[in-house]
């Protein structure tokens, strides 16, 4: 197995914010084009790769794996002098901005460095300036003059987050967006198992766009693959400071499979199976309304699609802090493998509704 | 004139990046010998561990001025271990508590990188995120088998930058001085007696310049430091009248901050020298904040003080900016005022 830690942290040292994945679909595109058999891009954005199964054509079902690309950012909304006023690109609880490093994607093409500052009292409106900041009023401060920032900025451009990525302790590593590169990370191990294993199934890796906003990339390109069955591969709770109950997962202690209405039993129970016999440990995520994942989305496609969520434990999800152990990121790569691996030519025939 | 090239910069880059959180300011004080001993006539270490450094002069009773620029900054120490790797912190100096969720941290003198992490939003309510998140209810996450030693020192991980007109960096509260003092001991006029204190414990209550001062017992002294810029925008287009300091208007000269009151006889001796030497200055508004001016003006018989700063924006935080034209002009109205300094200074009127 190789070492995918180098290319998980390139993954979330480039941008891509929902919208705007372009540089995060280059990267992808370069890690993935040896290791599928065709590799395109959907209207949207969204990278389709196929690595193709040995049954013959005509009868060939497929899966599509989804790992969405997009990450949660700001968005320029006001420029007074050299500062930039900011609107949030996906859910960004406030209270983790000021201070934050952030890279502000100029429409001259050029990544600004720049931090998120947070105004005194006495210039924002009676009573805004106590306790918590609301977002509107935080400005994102470049160090360049107001000529410069005239030159370069516009209204709309993009703002990433800065933190830069670094190893922990027990195998983990921090940083922004691992949200859901981490789970890009898994598919590309998937895919590389894949070279020496054999399916019969054809394999739609996907990266999908726009998650964080309206799910809209995975749920287009399950539209245009038409796969027969499709997996969301994402992100959920880490145990840790303030997080417990339920829906927390301890990070390095194993992956998790949704228990939903937006999951079809049958995969679950497959996946369950496989886990076991693979010895992977997993653990029920139980999601009694939404997954709030591409699954969502995928499940009403066309005449609906069958689908199941697989997830990676991660704390301080949407901070410029995630953190990941990549223990749980290789057993989330090997487990899809192992799934695919085991799907038969006649695996949906079996499904037996109880 | 003296200039900020290639050198000092890096030096300032070193110094911003060094950990020495108030009572630890060991890692900046071996940059700080490092540098001041080719140049310096006397070098010591005292009890609390500021650097002082003295550099003779060759006139007869030469006026003695003290310069003080503090080494320490604000940061955390570790108080508890909880276990697996969260340990509770404490602040140490004043730290906006709202600038601490989602930051990365070195920890200890190995500086072991951790995150100071947050509730994902989804698993918060609208409510809630209106409430501020206290510093107890926070914990440094080292990952799970991080270690750290109850009584460590923490700070901002935040590496310092060089963009367009601008340094960005954690720390540049006071390692910008710090900065300022080395290069002035290179060129340090011959007509006077100069007395550096790299002091300690600053921002918990100008500790080490209380003590160096007495050391030195100078004729008068000017504390080097950075002050705030609040030179934003209103919100609602309203002109801003509380600014403090604006950057790049240049050295940033204090007639009072509250309660201590400068000599003005050093206000306006360093308003005239500026004046003459055309280099850009200001007048930080009177108000709050406090410089080892105070402490320094205090000590024994007493000591004309006078504070001057290069202004920086979004104090003790994990990235501040200040302006490379407002760091190079306060280094030459130093340079300058020390050169054209004579025994009509002297304290007593």
């Amino acid at each position: 197995m190789s070492d995918i830690l180098p290319f998980l942290k390139s993954l979330i040292s480039v941008s891509g914010v929902s919208g705007h994945e372009v540089p995060v679909a280059n990267l992808i595109k370069q890690k993935w084009t040896p290791l599928v058999n065709e590799l395109t891009q959907s209207k949207l954005g969204s990278l389709h790769g196929l690595k193709a199964g040995s049954l013959k054509k005509s009868i060939r079902p497929s899966v599509m794996i989804a790992t969405h690309m997009d990450a949660i950012g700001l968005m320029v909304y006001r420029i007074v002098d050299e500062f930039l006023y900011v609107t949030n690109i996906g859910g960004i609880d406030a209270r983790v901005l000021p201070g934050t490093p952030v890279i502000v994607h100029a429409s001259t093409g050029e990544d600004l460095y720049g931090v998120v500052a947070m105004p005194p009292a006495n210039l924002l409106p009676d009573g805004e300036g106590s306790g918590v900041i609301a977002l509107k009023y935080l400005l994102v401060d470049t160090g360049l003059t107001p000529n410069e920032i005239a030159k370069k900025v516009r209204v709309g451009d993009r703002v990433s987050f800065g933190t830069e990525p670094v190893e922990m302790s027990g195998g983990c590593v921090s940083g922004h967006t691992l949200d859901n590169r981490a789970s890009v990370a898994a598919l590309t191990i998937c895919l590389e198992e894949l070279q020496s294993k054999s399916h019969v199934w054809d394999v739609w890796a996907v990266a999908s766009v726009q998650e964080e906003v309206t799910l809209g990339g995975a749920e287009t390109s399950a539209f245009q693959l038409r796969p027969t069955i499709a997996v969301a591969v994402d992100m959920t709770f880490g145990k840790g400071r303030g997080s417990s109950g339920y829906q927390t997962f301890g990070i390095g202690k194993g992956v998790t499979l949704g228990i939903s209405p937006s999951i079809h039993p049958f995969l679950y129970k497959r996946f369950k199976e496989v886990a076991e016999r693979v010895e992977i440990p997993v653990h029920d995520d139980m999601m009694p309304e939404y997954s709030s994942t591409d699954a969502d989305a995928m499940q009403l496609v066309a005449e609906g699609i069958p689908t199941m969520v697989l997830s990676i434990p991660q704390r301080y999800m949407h901070t410029p802090v995630e953190l990941v152990a990549m223990k749980d990121i290789q057993r989330a790569g090997r487990l899809l493998a192992e799934f695919i691996a085991s799907l038969e030519a006649d695996f949906i025939e079996r499904i037996v509704w109880d | 004139m003296l200039s900020i090239g290639s050198s000092q910069i890096k030096l300032l880059e070193k110094l911003c990046n060094a950990m020495a959180v108030s009572g630890a300011e060991g890692e900046v004080r071996r940059i700080v010998l490092d540098e001041v001993k080719p140049y310096a006539d006397e070098v010591k270490v005292d009890a609390l561990g500021s650097v002082l450094v003295r550099k003779k002069s060759t006139a007869k009773k030469p006026l003695r001025v003290l310069l003080d620029a503090h080494m320490d900054e604000v940061g955390f120490m570790i108080v508890a271990d909880d276990g697996d790797g969260f340990f509770q912190f404490e602040t140490v100096g004043g730290i906006d508590p709202r600038h601490l969720v989602g930051k990365q941290v070195f920890v200890g003198k190995d500086h072991t990188v951790g995150v100071i992490g947050a509730k994902p939003i989804h698993m918060t309510t609208a409510s809630e995120r209106q409430n501020t998140i206290s510093v107890d209810s926070m914990r440094i996450d080292l990952g799970p088998e991080g270690k750290a030693k109850v009584g460590d020192r923490a700070t901002f991980a935040t590496k310092f930058k060089r963009v367009g007109p601008s340094i960005m960096s954690k720390s540049i509260d006071d390692r910008i001085g710090v900065a300022i003092l080395i290069e002035l001991l290179k060129h340090t006029p011959k007509n006077i007696e100069l007395c550096l204190a790299f002091s300690v414990q600053e921002e918990i209550g100008l500790r080490g310049a209380k003590v160096a001062a007495h050391y030195f017992n100078p004729d008068l002294a000017i504390a080097i430091d950075s002050t705030p810029s609040r030179d934003l925008p209103d919100y609602e287009g309203r002109e801003n009248i509380s600014y403090n300091t604006q950057l790049g208007l240049g050295p940033a000269i204090y007639p009072a901050h509250s309660p201590v009151i400068s000599d003005p006889r050093l206000v306006k001796f360093l308003a005239e020298t500026a004046e003459k030497h055309k280099i850009p200055y200001q007048f930080r508004q009177p108000g709050g904040g406090g410089t080892d001016a105070g402490a320094i003006q205090q000590t024994r018989a007493g000591v004309p003080v006078v504070s001057v700063s290069v202004p920086h924006r979004y104090t003790h935080s994990p990235v501040s900016v200040s302006r490379v034209d407002d760091w190079k002009n306060t280094l030459n109205l130093i340079h300058a005022a020390l050169k054209d300094m004579d025994s009509s200074l002297r304290g007593g009127r």
